[in-house]
Formats: C-alpha cells, sequence, structure tokens
C-alpha cells in the first residue's frame, strides 16, 4: 500500500493537524510519503521528513502555494497522486477546502471525516451531528480520505530523517486570488490542541461579560470556546466556534460554561476526557453528558472558580 | 447576473437521529424533513443579490426524489425565481450529486453558484468544492461575506485560524457559512405565490451520466454513552473534585 498524506502548515511549522493524520496512514499501513506545498517553507519540509511513520516527502515550494489556495493545492495533489492508493487529509478548513476538488478530479468518493479503520476499505464516521456512527465501505480504488484529528493520536517526531525530494509546479490557473488574512494572535494555546479548554455561551451576554470566561482560562492555561450562539452574537471571534459546524476538539478537561448543550455542540466536545458545566438550568442537557455539574449563576460561579484554581 | 442555488432535503436540525433497530441505516420514519440550514442561507443571499438589483434570476435545484418538491417550494417562497428537480432514485452520494449538478450549469450557465457549506445530515462537506472541481470553477468556501465587483467576487472566508479573504473570478462557486446573513422566514402571500412558479422535473437516468454508489453503509451504530456524572453543590467541591477525583487540574 502506498499513501500520500498532504501536510497542514503555515510554511514555516508543521501543524499538529498533520501528525494526527500521519497516524490514521500509519494505521493503513504501508510507505507513508508527505506532500508538502507551501513557499519559502523548507523548515517545513525539514521538519515533515522527522515525522514518525513515513518514508518520503515530497516538497513543492512556490509562492502560488503561499495561501493554500484550494484550485492550486488541489491539482498538484491530482498530480503526484499517480500510484498512491490513499491520500489523506485532515479534517480541518485546510483539508475540507481542497481535497473534494481532487476527489472529484479522481472520480472518487471522498470518505470524510473519519474516526477510525476498520480495514483496508471500511471507515468508521460520525453522521448527522455524531448522533450515529457509520461504518463505510468505499468500492474506489484510490481512497481520498479526510481524518478527524481527535480520533488519532500524534505521531511522534523523531531525530532521524527521509528523504526528501522535489516535486513540480503545476501552473495556476489564476483564478482566485489572496487578498488578505485577519488571523487571530493569542497567547493561548490553540483550540483543537488544547489540554484544558474553557467555553461560554449565550449566557455571558455581551463580549465584554465575555471576559470573565477569558479569565478563567488563562488562570488554567487554557483554550477558550463558544458555542455557535456566542459568535453569532458577536461575543467571539469565528473561530472559538466548537461544534458539529465549528470545530472538533477533546482535551482533558472541557468546562461549559452558560451553554446549554445543543446536539450541534456536543458534537464538538462530547469526547472530552472530563467535562464540567455551570448552568443556572438544572434540565440543561449539557448536564447529561457532564461528569460533574454545578447549577448556580455563572456570574457567581466563575469568578468564584477562577479565584479558587 | 444568473444565480443557481443547489439546495438539500434534510432532516429538521431539531431531530435526534437514531438507528434502525436492525443497525442497516438511521430511522428516518416519520421525522421531520427540512431545507438544509445551511442552503436556506445560500438562498437568501442570492435573494439579496437580486434584490438589490445585482442579479436578474434565481433559481434552485434539488437532486432528490418527488418528496423534494416541498423543499424547493420552500425556497420559492423565499424569493427564487424558479425551480428545477434532477429526480434520482434513491439517495446519491456528493460524487454523483456534483455530476448531476454539473449537467445543470452547463444548460443554465450561472455565472455564480451558491451551496452550503455542509448537509446536516451526512456532514460530507463536499459536493461544492467537487462541482468546482468538476467544472474548473474557482471556489470559496465558508463565506462569511460575499460581494460582487464587476466579474469578480470578493469573499470572506471562516477559516480554523480566524478570517480569509480572497477574489475569484465569475463564474465561480461560493459555499455559505453561517455568518453569512439571517435567513428570513417565507410570509403566507410568498407562501401561496411559490405555488405559483415554475418547478420542473428532469429525470437523471436522462442526463448519460454514471450515478452509481461509491461505498456502502455496513451498519449505523449510537456513539459510546458517557456515564452519567455527579452534581456538585458548590464551587469548593467542583475543584476539590477536579484536583482529586478526576487529576485535571492541580
Ligand atoms: C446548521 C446548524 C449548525 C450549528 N452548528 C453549531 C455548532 O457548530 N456549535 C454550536 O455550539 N452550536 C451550533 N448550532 C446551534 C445550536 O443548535 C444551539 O442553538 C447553540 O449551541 C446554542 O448556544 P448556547 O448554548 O450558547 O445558547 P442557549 O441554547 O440559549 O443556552 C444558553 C444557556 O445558558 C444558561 N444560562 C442563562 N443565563 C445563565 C446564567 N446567568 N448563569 C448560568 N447559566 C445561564 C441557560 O440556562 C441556557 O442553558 C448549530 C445550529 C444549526 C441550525
Ligand atoms: N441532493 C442534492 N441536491 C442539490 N444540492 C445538494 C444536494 N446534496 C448536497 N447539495 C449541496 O451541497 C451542499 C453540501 O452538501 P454535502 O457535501 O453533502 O455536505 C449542500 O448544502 C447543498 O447546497
Amino acid at each position: 500500500m502506498s499513501i500520500l498524506v498532504v501536510a497542514e502548515h503555515d510554511n514555516s511549522e508543521v501543524k499538529g493537524s498533520t501528525l494526527n493524520t500521519v497516524t490514521a496512514a500509519s494505521e493503513i499501513g504501508g510507505d507513508v510519503s508527505i506532500l508538502v506545498a507551501g513557499s519559502e517553507s523548507s523548515s517545513v519540509a525539514e521538519q515533515a521528513a522527522k515525522i514518525s511513520g513515513i518514508s518520503s516527502v515530497i516538497h513543492v515550494d512556490d509562492p502560488i502555494y503561499k495561501n493554500f489556495l484550494a484550485e492550486d493545492l488541489g491539482n498538484l495533489v491530482v498530480s503526484v497522486a499517480d500510484g498512491f492508493n490513499y491520500i489523506l487529509a485532515p479534517a480541518t478548513t485546510f483539508g475540507k477546502n481542497f481535497l473534494p476538488r481532487v476527489a472529484a478530479k479522481l472520480d472518487v468518493q471522498q470518505i470524510s471525516d473519519i474516526i477510525s479503520i476498520e480495514d483496508a476499505d471500511t471507515f468508521k464516521r460520525p453522521i448527522y451531528a455524531g448522533s450515529c456512527i457509520a461504518t463505510v465501505k468505499s468500492t474506489d480504488s484510490v481512497k481520498v480520505i479526510t481524518v478527524r484529528t481527535t480520533a488519532f493520536d500524534a505521531s511522534p517526531v523523531v531525530d532521524s530523517s527521509v528523504n526528501v525530494d522535489v516535486g513540480a509546479v503545476v501552473d495556476s490557473l489564476n483564478n482566485s486570488k489572496f487578498v488578505s488574512d485577519e488571523i487571530a494572535e493569542s497567547d493561548r494555546p490553540e483550540l483543537t490542541a488544547a489540554d484544558v479548554i474553557v467555553s461560554g455561551g449565550r449566557a455571558l451576554g455581551s463580549s465584554e461579560n465575555f471576559k470573565i470566561i477569558e479569565a478563567l482560562a488563562d488562570k488554567l492555561g487554557a483554550a477558550v470556546g463558544a458555542s455557535r450562539a456566542a459568535v453569532d452574537a458577536g461575543y467571539v471571534p469565528n473561530d472559538y466556534q466548537v461544534g458539529q459546524t465549528g470545530k472538533i476538539v477533546a482535551p482533558s478537561l472541557y468546562i461549559a460554561i452558560g451553554i446549554s448543550g445543543a446536539i450541534q455542540h456536543l458534537a464538538g466536545m462530547k469526547d472530552s476526557k472530563v467535562i464540567v458545566a455551570i448552568n443556572k438550568d438544572e434540565d440543561a442537557p449539557i448536564f447529561q453528558v457532564a461528569d460533574y455539574g454545578l447549577v448556580g449563576d455563572l456570574f457567581e460561579a466563575v469568578p468564584e472558580l477562577t479565584d479558587s484554581v | 447576473m444568473k444565480i443557481l442555488v443547489p439546495i438539500k432535503r434534510v432532516v429538521d436540525y431539531n431531530v435526534k437521529v437514531r438507528p434502525l433497530s436492525d443497525n442497516s441505516n438511521v430511522d428516518l420514519n416519520n421525522v421531520k424533513m427540512s431545507v438544509n440550514p445551511f442552503c436556506e442561507i445560500a438562498v437568501e443571499e442570492a435573494v439579496r443579490l437580486k434584490e438589490s438589483g445585482q442579479s436578474s434570476e434565481v433559481v434552485v435545484v434539488t437532486v432528490g426524489g418527488d418528496e423534494s418538491q416541498e423543499q424547493l417550494r420552500a425556497c420559492l417562497a423565499l424569493g427564487a425565481d424558479r425551480a428545477i428537480l434532477a429526480q434520482s432514485e434513491g439517495l446519491l452520494e456528493p460524487l454523483a450529486i456534483a455530476k448531476v449538478l454539473t449537467k445543470i450549469v452547463e444548460s443554465e450557465n450561472p455565472n455564480l453558484i451558491i451551496l452550503g457549506k455542509q448537509a446536516i445530515d451526512g456532514d460530507n462537506n463536499q459536493t461544492g468544492q467537487m462541482l468546482a472541481s468538476m467544472l474548473d470553477m474557482p471556489q470559496a468556501t465558508f463565506a462569511s461575506e460575499l460581494k460582487i465587483e464587476g466579474d469578480s467576487a470578493l469573499v470572506t472566508r471562516e477559516i480554523d485560524g480566524g478570517l480569509q479573504t480572497i477574489n475569484v473570478s465569475l463564474p465561480a462557486v461560493v459555499t455559505t457559512d453561517l455568518r453569512l446573513n439571517e435567513p428570513r422566514y417565507a410570509s403566507l402571500p410568498n407562501i401561496m405565490q411559490a405555488k405559483k412558479k415554475e418547478l420542473s422535473i428532469q429525470n437523471v437516468s436522462d442526463l448519460g451520466i454514471d450515478v452509481s454508489n461509491r461505498t456502502s453503509i455496513l451498519s449505523v451504530e449510537l456513539p459510546p454513552t458517557r456515564e452519567a456524572g455527579v452534581m456538585v453543590d458548590s464551587v469548593d467541591e467542583l475543584v476539590e473534585k477536579l484536583k482529586n477525583e478526576a487529576k485535571v487540574i492541580t
């Protein structure tokens, strides 16, 4: 078996999602190659060459790959696809954006967001906001797959490196142009990589009030998350959203504050190891998944909690 | 500017879906069906572009069974001008749906195609990207803002790290995220009027494309359930339990 993993990175470092995806590839078994496409990204290729479980790196460096536009990245992956039985990318906005383009060009039905590998062509994946888990068998000769990162451990980075081969650039269609980025700068850990997450919901009422969530998070060295309602209301930016249509997280500790526990929210956090819920409504559905529940007013409980941890 | 909006009939987002007792698939007997929420956002965006004079016609299309006419009518009531049902036997996969939509695009020639970023049944998040790829069109997925500027579109996208703005030349495929707009509710007069709008039916089997399934569902099960937790009476008790029982803080 020959497996290609498309690396997610920021042109300077490999992202954690890539390490989880390599583990999924190793579980399939066979030769795992990793494609690093970027601009001024040689440090990424060097790091990728040290990921445990891979046998080679293909590095394609060109300004057209700087912002990972789906058209150019998709065409590049198609150009190197020959000979691979599997093409994997993380089920992050990076992977979700371009991989279906590859699947379409190869005439393959992509399998999205797998959480386990049952055998060479059978996979498990959540459907209906995680209400059910489907076991899906693919008959396509090449399998194009996005991987739920929380379902696979990170592959370790080791001292020894494998070969880095330079791959060829594919001419750009030039029909899509990068204009600007608004990437949140934060000293807090990244949501999908954090060991502890403190999330707030609609009950916070304003971005000003949301600061009590941030204060608790900072005391715990935690990342900050939110429900859709809190994002829609503008209390926090979109990249805080946890859930079916936001980020999937599985920290050791998830503290849900003023969040009711709609199925779409649970879909993004119910695989957390320990869940704490603080809500003034004792019948809130979040308590059904919480290991520890506290019924009370968050505006009293949260500052008290911040003081005592 | 003509806008095509592919929509999907799905289980209403309030329904908690369960497996059938033989675990062969999900149980969709007698559950409420609706327009996929992300598709409603797509229709709303198209209708707003029309209302602001930037679009001349909004066409909604779905690939599905006869029952999907109900969701097409709902979109007509939201302001779409015309609907197409590409009638298929059984439920198709995103790859096949994108192939059918490619045929519709070739005959309708829209300048802009707006889809939902994901259908909340299969959570696949594929169809728009596949369609763009098959048509060799640029794409702007997970859109939270869309501006038409002459023969291109300026689109802000919700990505994991924050926001990204790109400029795609038209014709292009855009997929919607939650913050793009807040869809309106259809008024009674509009619901009545929608009954008179054109809804044409084509048969997928007449399109001459292979729409066979590439995957099969072997089983559908409930996810592992979490064991019931405990309620604590105070913040002090919570801290004590997190430190000494769960050992997740120090
Ligand atoms: C297509 C679609 C996709 C979606 N995707 C997502 C997603 O990815 N993520 C997501 O989170 N949601 C998602 N949702 C929305 C989801 O259905 C819920 O609407 C949302 O999660 C509710 O957010 P909330 O719990 O903050 O608000 P609410 O449901 O309004 O809950 C607020 C809670 O705060 C409690 N409360 C109020 N005041 C206090 C107080 N002073 N102290 C303590 N508790 C208090 C209340 O008892 C209540 O339980 C999606 C919905 C749709 C239709
Ligand atoms: N059967 C269908 N008919 C028309 N459009 C569809 C269909 N299925 C999916 N789509 C479109 O593709 C989007 C993404 O769906 P999916 O790739 O299944 O998550 C939906 O929001 C719709 O806009």
